[in-house]
């Protein structure tokens, strides 16, 4: 199966921000000097580069989980994990709960609070560039080939001769490799991925199972429940109707 | 009359805010109307109108399922009131959604946009079929008070599945809230994160359905001056009782096999809402529950109802803020707009009892064949 990924590589990334800038432009996005200061995600950043001192950074944005929480908490199906990789958004359906933001365990979606009619907003990983076979807006515009695009599997592949060729340079870890159950986007860093702000905590497991295994008894709950409830009101109501039809014998017998 | 004057007026200045901060919400938006933000998405309009008006509204099915299914005929006279409140509980709910909601004109899109892996798809479909069983169980009142005949037999044919689909419509929706917050293990504070939050949440609720049945049967017995079924008390008292222990027993099992205890002796802001929550809700009144001078005295369990709805309440904004509030690295404090609206929707909907108790067949009415 196709996964169109980012590799981003923060040993190559110089802080240059041409990434978040032809994003904006991409997205049509605002950009100028304090938004370039900005760092966090936000409706109108979908990504940012963390300054971690001496010359270290880390990009973040959408990690377009294999499968991703905010998709399966969407009662609407407006977010969709696509067949190509990127998880995209549709306004049109959404009808602004905001769960997809409680769920994502990297904090991604954002929400336009301002607005009197809010959308979600967040990266989707230029599905329409992707789709026509083009880089995202954020790869294109690298100059130092930090953030390049491709098939998932090749760029792990290329991650992991990396690690191999030069194994002082890094920290022994793809991230997005598992975490989560794997994210279309991989991160290879010098820094330890946690102190570069990236959630280590969570595991190799995906989220969605954690409610999916709970739904799934939904149906076995309503069907046994209505059996059991079904046949209890039956008995109680019996009881009744025996007692009511003796009490009509004896007044029969009586009279 | 002159008590009644003083409530009428704290309503009217209630609804003048919550209009106030309508106009807000609908036309300047939800970042002007509240607290919430990118960090911290979900506030009280979600912790207190829908999590706890949902599990308010719990007596409802509580009580139709120990009448009408167990057969328990004892408590038929609080059934009704029960099941008002369900109704009302469920339509106010459905009004805090519109609130809530970022584009509410979409509310409709579950039904036609499946999306069965989402709990609160699933918390969709229940609010809404569970509120067409409300309108419908609750139909006979008015038709009993129109002196309607013809609808009011129809609906007591079939008043039989009705009163199941509502008990496993309830089941399903009270517990599901709970499951709404099993996506964010990494979010939610150990304290109250646990597989068995879809359980915790149901059993709370009986739990609390019962204690607001206790609650609101006293207040109106007061109100209208009529005699308080005293056995009929005593026995949600003890059915009350019941729930909490196992509620307890459930939580701090939980508890002790997930190593979280150790969390709450460590002093934290967590720890210290925890044991208020906890001492509210089962601590204290279990301990007052276990003595018969509490058990069988109506005005006591009155005061033990209250402590039990109070407790839950903080229960439920503890796990959807306080133990969401640390990971989130902001403090989430509800703007003013979100209190008016919140007051006037709790407003509305002890005006509509009142006014239901006053106008339809609730407290009174003949015996349902
Ligand atoms: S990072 Fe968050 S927003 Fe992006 S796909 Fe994963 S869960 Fe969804
Ligand atoms: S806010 Fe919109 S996109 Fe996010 S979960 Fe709700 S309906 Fe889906």
């Amino acid at each position: 199966m196709k996964n169109a990924a980012i590799l981003y590589d923060a040993t190559l990334c110089i802080g240059c921000l041409e990434c978040e800038r032809g994003c904006a432009a991409a997205n049509n996005l605002p950009y100028d000097d304090t938004i370039a200061r900005e760092k966090t995600t936000s409706e109108h950043k979908y990504t940012y580069v963390a300054v971690l001192g001496g010359e270290k950074y880390m990009r973040r944005l959408c990690m377009h989980c294999n499968d991703p929480a905010c998709a399966s908490v969407c009662p609407v199906g407006a977010l969709h994990k696509t067949a190509l990789g990127p998880v995209v958004y549709d306004a049109s359906k959404c009808m602004g709960c905001r769960y997809c933001m409680v769920a994502c365990p990297f904090n991604i979606p954002k929400y336009e609070w301002s607005k009197a009619i809010p959308a979600v907003r967040k990266c989707i990983g230029c599905y329409e560039r992707q789709a026509a076979g083009k880089p995202t807006a954020c790869a294109e515009a690298c100059p130092t080939g930090a953030t390049i695009c491709g098939e998932r599997s090749a760029l792990l592949a290329e991650a992991r001769k990396r690690l191999s060729e030069n194994p002082a340079a890094y920290v022994d870890h793809i991230y997005g490799e598992k975490e989560l159950g794997g994210t279309s986007n991989l991160f290879l860093s010098s820094v330890d991925f946690g102190k570069a702000g990236l959630p280590t905590h969570y595991g190799n497991q995906p989220l969605p199972p954690l409610t999916g295994n709970v739904l799934a008894h939904v149906p076995d709950v309503a069907t046994i429940g209505m059996a059991v409830l079904g046949g209890v009101y039956w008995i109680t109501h019996r009881r009744e109707e025996v007692a009511a039809a003796e009490g009509a014998e004896k007044d029969q017998k009586k009279g | 009359m002159k008590r009644l004057g003083f409530w009428t007026s704290v309503f009217i200045v209630v609804l003048l805010f919550g209009a106030a901060a309508t106009w807000l919400r609908f036309f300047h938006g939800l970042g002007a109307s509240t607290n919430l933000s990118d960090r911290f998405p979900w506030g009280i309009w979600i912790g207190f109108d829908v999590l706890c008006g949902v599990m308010l509204a719990a007596g409802g099915f509580t009580l139709m399922a120990t009448v009408h299914i167990f057969h328990v005929k004892q408590y038929e006279p609080i059934a009704r009131p029960a099941l008002l409140t369900a109704f009302l509980g469920y339509l106010l709910v459905i009004a805090a959604l519109m609130f809530d909601l970022g584009k509410p004109y979409n509310i409709w899109h579950p039904v036609v946009m499946w999306q069965p892996r989402s709990v609160m798809f699933e918390v969709g479909w229940c609010v809404m079929l569970y509120t067409t069983v409300l309108a419908l169980e609750f139909s006979p009142i008015v038709f009993e008070r129109l002196r309607m005949q013809r609808p009011l037999r129809i609906i007591r044919m079939i008043s039989a599945p009705l009163v199941i689909l509502g008990v496993i419509l309830s089941t399903l929706h009270q517990s599901s809230l709970g499951s709404l917050f099993l996506i964010v293990p990494g979010k939610l504070h150990p304290l109250w994160y646990t597989g068995l939050l879809p359980v915790l949440f149901f059993l709370s609720a009986v739990a609390t359905g019962l204690a607001m049945t206790i609650f609101e049967s006293t207040m109106s017995a007061r109100h209208f001056g009529r005699a308080l079924e005293k056995p009929i008390i005593l026995g949600l008292g003890r059915l009350l009782m019941v729930v909490l222990i196992v509620y307890a027993v459930v939580r701090f099992q939980d508890m002790f096999h997930r190593r979280a205890l150790a969390e709450a002796f460590q002093s934290s802001y967590e720890s210290s809402m925890f044991w208020f929550e906890v001492g509210l809700t089962t601590i204290v009144p279990i301990t007052l529950l276990l003595f018969r001078a509490t058990r069988e005295n109506p005005l006591r369990l009155y005061v033990v109802s209250i402590l039990v709805v109070f407790g839950f309440v903080v229960n439920r904004l503890n796990i959807s803020v306080t133990g969401m509030e640390r990971a989130s690295g902001v403090h989430y404090f509800p703007a003013w707009s979100e209190i008016a609206v919140t007051m006037s929707i709790v407003g509305m909907g002890v005006f509509l009892f009142t006014m239901a108790i006053r106008y339809l067949p609730i407290f009174h009415h003949e015996q349902a064949a």
